[in-house]
């Protein structure tokens, strides 16, 4: 056997190729089954940057649905709780090119508003607790209802099936605790970012206006 | 003499202690009223445990704290409780706080407060929950309360008490003349504070150097003690906690962390004053020292003020002229914040209150880019790249403000101080801090939906793989009871088999039958016949004896063929009536089978419509019926007439019932096949569809659609309406307001358009 190898070279380096073809296929096999990745990583990485509303404006049941059909190659840009923050995270982590809201969907709205009973005109039918996408509201059948504003994500899927038109969505108040600075407005960075025209210039135009 | 570190970076702005150290405290006249803010301190807010209309004393803690991080609030003097309501606090965003106010009587009473001459044998864990009960905050400006950093984490053994008597920021003298007064109250606080941490070794008081007399006078009262006073070159910041511990100590607390971590607490002079003055003397917090100062005031000094004072009083008292202020700054120069009016009280943090001129503070000449210089680099306290910060800031990106230690920051405004682009740093800074905070709290909440949205899910989904499985249980049920009709209905058609031959014998027999009759009439007659001829021969031979029971035999011969002649002819007579009959059982049992077949497999739906129709008929023969009997004049008339309205009765409720079925129907059917989120999926499907045809619409258009909505949801809550009160139902009051409502909104919309 030895004498067979060393008089053909050629075969003891398809051996030696195969052999450690053979022991890396065994050694990855084994590593794919022992360290297979459950469910689908990229889906929770998007779902993560949804805002978790649950608003359904999407078109989905929920912002983990919406993140499966962006895994699958649905558009990024439906989702209008998120707004542009949301669309360009997505991008970035898509690497793909940010496209503008589409507004078919809704408008970003700047004010974080959350479902209000008016809980004397609540008659108790239960129907809004059904429609409550993470059960934020609270009550039982002929008892008073009444939103858990720290759960409430604003997504007013309640208003609709109110029968008796008990329940507004009211911005929300954080008072002083959730107020925040604002950023200054921003240093101009050459004088081409001037919004008044160069006045050097506008003259130059005049003259040759006149002439 | 004690070695002295240095720290990073520093300014030396114009020191401007001058114009209102000079003087003693002074103390004001008492206001009119006093507005208490219920959250005066970091945490959380105080709950008032007054009512509106009380009477309370100088010193009655009128708010209790709520959880630990927080303090009781006090009355600082005697008066009427007059509001309990939303006012305007010294705060930057210029907000209101709910706030109690009192309307002072003047008499300005104190109430009974519990003195304690000897404090040394009382524990440390009582001392902690008197100078929480005392309301006492820190009082350099944060305002976190004391009691919670003399309650250190059993494993931080603290080593080092440090006051903080620095007051680097320009302007503010309050701690300078109070320790020029009260350096006895000073060192009884260390003392104190020194007793509630379980005596740690130093006990330190950092004094800046451009206070001498201060110094001079803590030095004496410090005599003897174990209270050690140092004095360090002047810089701001120094008076930062972090920085004045490394100063004195040269530990540098690590990003992050607290100084407990490393065994020093550090307290400011006031706050130990303010906790010795409540463990001895019961006094809670209700004054400060604040300074009064600017060039638009006639008098600049610092003052023994009540807290809740309006500020607008104690300007006034100093003679503030509007016209000459450039505004009006609550706190130092550089760390202090803008109020747009004065119309707001001292609080536990108000250490100053400045009134610059237009010519003592100018406006801050506009920003201009920054040219990468470096200054405010070296300028920082903290060691960080403010310049980074900046570009980081103003391109939001967390990441990199997270990497580059934003949150070090101490917001000293050293380097917005040095910049010569002018470009106002801090609120960068700040503004990045407030987005972070936000995003992060944005965070939490979405990832607790995210949480509740999965248990719901899968909360509805075990529901309905119960449903599904009940449903199951009940289909293979109505199977198993259809499978039985059905082997009944066919058994039926068997069970009327041994019915049938009986009757098909009588079918078939009419045959047999006629011809056994036939037999039996043809015995009797031969019997007869055989009866008479024997008769005969008897009656021939003459023997009587035999004759009569011959006779007798005769008899019963010839009753016997009547008898099979009758029965002859009764079965000709029966026969053709009875052959349908027999047909006519197996016939009946196999449809009623079929009717009840039809009946399972109906849909509720269609049952309800064939007991409509079924009631209907009923009620249609009935009327006949009436009708005759009113023609003929029977007595019946009425129980008919009676009768028909029952039968009316019973069809205008199952027309009801039909009317409510398809909803239910509609929501089992939605539940059957996704029904996980069934009621959401319906509006998720209604407001997809509305915002998809907003989208595509003019704003008129969009006006336009709404009104149709609303006019729709108002046709619908007029039919329930109608139905409610139809019903009798006990929420007709609701539907009726719901209706208004939306009528309301419907006019709005209308004159928005109209306008």
């Amino acid at each position: 056997m030895i004498t067979l190898l060393l008089e053909y070279p050629f075969l003891s380096a398809l051996l030696a190729l195969g052999s450690l073809a053979a022991v890396f296929g065994a050694v990855l096999g084994f590593a794919a089954i022992k360290f297979k990745v459950e469910g689908d990583p990229l889906v929770a990485q998007i779902d993560e940057l949804l805002p978790q509303t649950q608003c359904g404006q999407c078109g989905h049941p929920g912002c983990k649905p919406y993140a499966q059909a962006i895994a699958k190659g649905e558009p990024i840009n439906k989702c209008p709780p998120g707004g542009h923050a949301t669309i360009n995270a997505l991008a970035s982590l898509l690497d793909v090119e940010a496209p503008p809201l589409d507004e078919e969907h809704g408008e970003e709205s700047e004010v974080k508003t959350v479902a209000y009973i008016i809980e004397e005109d609540c008659i108790g039918c239960t129907k809004c607790i059904q429609a409550c996408p993470i059960d934020a509201i609270l009550g039982a059948a002929k008892q008073m209802h009444t939103v858990i504003v720290d759960e409430c994500t604003g997504c007013d899927l309640c208003l609709d099936p109110c029968p008796v038109d008990c329940i507004e969505m009211i911005p929300l108040d954080h008072g002083v605790s959730g107020w925040k600075w604002d950023l200054p407005n921003p240093v101009q960075l050459i004088a081409t970012d001037r919004k008044e025209p160069n006045p050097i210039q506008t003259e130059n135009q005049d003259a040759e206006n006149a002439a | 003499m004690r070695k002295i570190w240095d720290i990073p970076g520093g300014v030396h702005p114009a020191e401007n202690k001058s114009q209102s150290n000079q003087r003693p405290i002074a103390d004001i006249a008492l206001p009119k009223e006093i507005v208490l803010p219920l959250n005066q301190h970091i945490g959380a807010e105080a709950i008032p445990c007054v009512n509106v209309g009380d009477h309370v004393l100088k010193g009655q803690r009128i708010a209790e704290a709520q959880g630990f991080v927080s303090a009781p609030i006090h009355a600082s003097s005697s008066g009427e409780v007059i509001a309990i309501e939303d006012r305007a606090i010294p705060h930057p965003s210029g907000l209101s706080a709910t706030s109690i106010v009192i309307a002072l009587d003047g008499k300005d009473e104190w109430c009974e407060l519990q003195t304690c001459e000897d404090y040394s044998e009382i524990k440390k864990h009582d001392l902690i929950q008197l100078i929480r009960n005392a309301g006492i905050a820190g009082m350099g400006g944060a305002g976190f309360p004391t009691s919670v950093k003399l309650s250190p984490r059993a494993d931080h053994v603290i080593h080092t008490l440090i006051l903080n008597g620095t007051e680097c920021e320009p302007y503010i003298t309050s701690d300078d003349v109070f320790m020029r007064e009260s350096a006895e109250d000073i060192i009884a606080g260390a003392l104190l504070l020194a007793q509630v941490l379980g005596n740690p070794e130093t006990i330190l008081i950092g004094i800046e150097d451009n206070k001498p007399e201060a110094i001079a006078s803590m030095q004496k009262a410090a005599e003897g003690s174990r209270v050690e006073v140092v004095s360090f070159p002047t810089k701001y910041p120094s008076g930062g906690e972090k920085q004045l511990i490394q100063i004195l100590t040269g530990e540098e607390v690590p990003s992050g962390k607290i100084p407990a971590e490393l065994g020093i607490v550090l307290q400011n002079i006031a706050t130990a004053a303010a906790a010795y003055r409540a463990i001895r003397f019961g006094e809670p917090l209700i004054k400060r020292i604040t300074t009064v100062v600017g060039e638009s005031l006639d008098v600049q000094q610092n003052i023994n003020v009540l807290i809740g004072t309006p500020i607008a009083h104690v300007l006034a008292e100093h003679g503030f002229q509007v016209a000459q202020s450039a505004r009006l700054i609550i706190g130092g120069p550089m760390m202090g914040h803008a109020m747009e009016h004065s119309d707001i009280p001292v609080i536990k943090t108000t250490n100053c209150i400045l009134a610059p001129s237009h010519a003592e503070m100018p406006e801050q000449p506009q920003a201009q880019p920054c040219i990468r210089c470096g200054m405010c680099a070296e300028a920082c306290p903290a060691s960080l790249l403010p310049q980074q910060l900046f570009w980081f800031s103003q391109s939001e990106d967390v990441d990199k403000l997270h990497s580059h230690n934003l949150f070090d920051c101490i917001e000293c405004g050293a380097c917005s101080f040095v910049c010569p682009s002018n470009i106002p740093l801090v609120q960068y800074y700040r503004a990045s801090k407030g987005m972070i905070r936000q995003h992060d709290s944005e965070k939490l909440k979405s990832d607790r939906s995210r949480e509740r949205f999965e248990f719901r899910r899968e909360r509805l989904d075990k529901a309905e793989a119960e449903k599904e499985a009940k449903r199951a249980a009940r289909k293979k049920a109505a199977e198993a009871a259809k499978k039985k009709l059905a082997e009944k209905a066919a058994a039926g058609e068997e069970a009327p088999a041994p019915v049938a031959p009986k009757a098909k014998a009588k079918v078939i027999d009419p045959a047999t039958q006629l011809k056994k009759i036939e037999r039996a009439v043809s015995s009797a007659q031969s019997r007869v016949e055989r009866a008479t001829t024997q008769l005969n021969t008897a009656k021939e031979e003459n023997e009587a004896s035999r004759v009569e029971s011959l006779e007798a035999r005769l008899k019963q011969a010839e009753l016997n063929l009547s008898d099979a002649k009758t029965k002859l002819a009764q079965h000709d007579s029966t026969a053709p009536v009875g052959d349908p009959a027999p047909a006519g059982t197996p016939d009946a049992t196999s449809t009623a089978a079929s009717v009840i077949k039809e009946k399972i497999a109906m849909s509720p739906r269609d049952k309800q419509e064939k007991t409509i129709a079924t009631i209907k008929k009923r009620i249609a023969t009935a009327e006949q019926k009436y009708a005759e009997a009113k023609e003929s004049g029977s007595v019946t008339a009425d129980a008919l007439q009676n009768g028909i309205e029952k039968l009316k009765a019973k069809l205008t409720t199952a027309e009801s019932e039909l009317a409510t079925l398809p909803s239910s129907e509609t929501a089992t059917a939605q539940s059957q096949p996704d029904a996980t989120v069934s009621a959401a999926d319906a509006a998720i499907a209604k407001a997809q569809a509305k915002a998809a045809e907003l989208a595509s619409m003019s704003d008129e258009e969009k006006a336009k659609a709404q009104i149709e909505s609303l006019k729709s949801r108002l046709a619908k809550a007029k039919t329930r309406l109608e139905k409610a009160e139809a019903e009798n139902n006990e929420n007709v009051e609701a539907f009726r307001t719901g209706m208004e409502k939306l009528e309301q909104k419907l006019q709005e919309k209308l004159q928005e358009v109209n306008s």
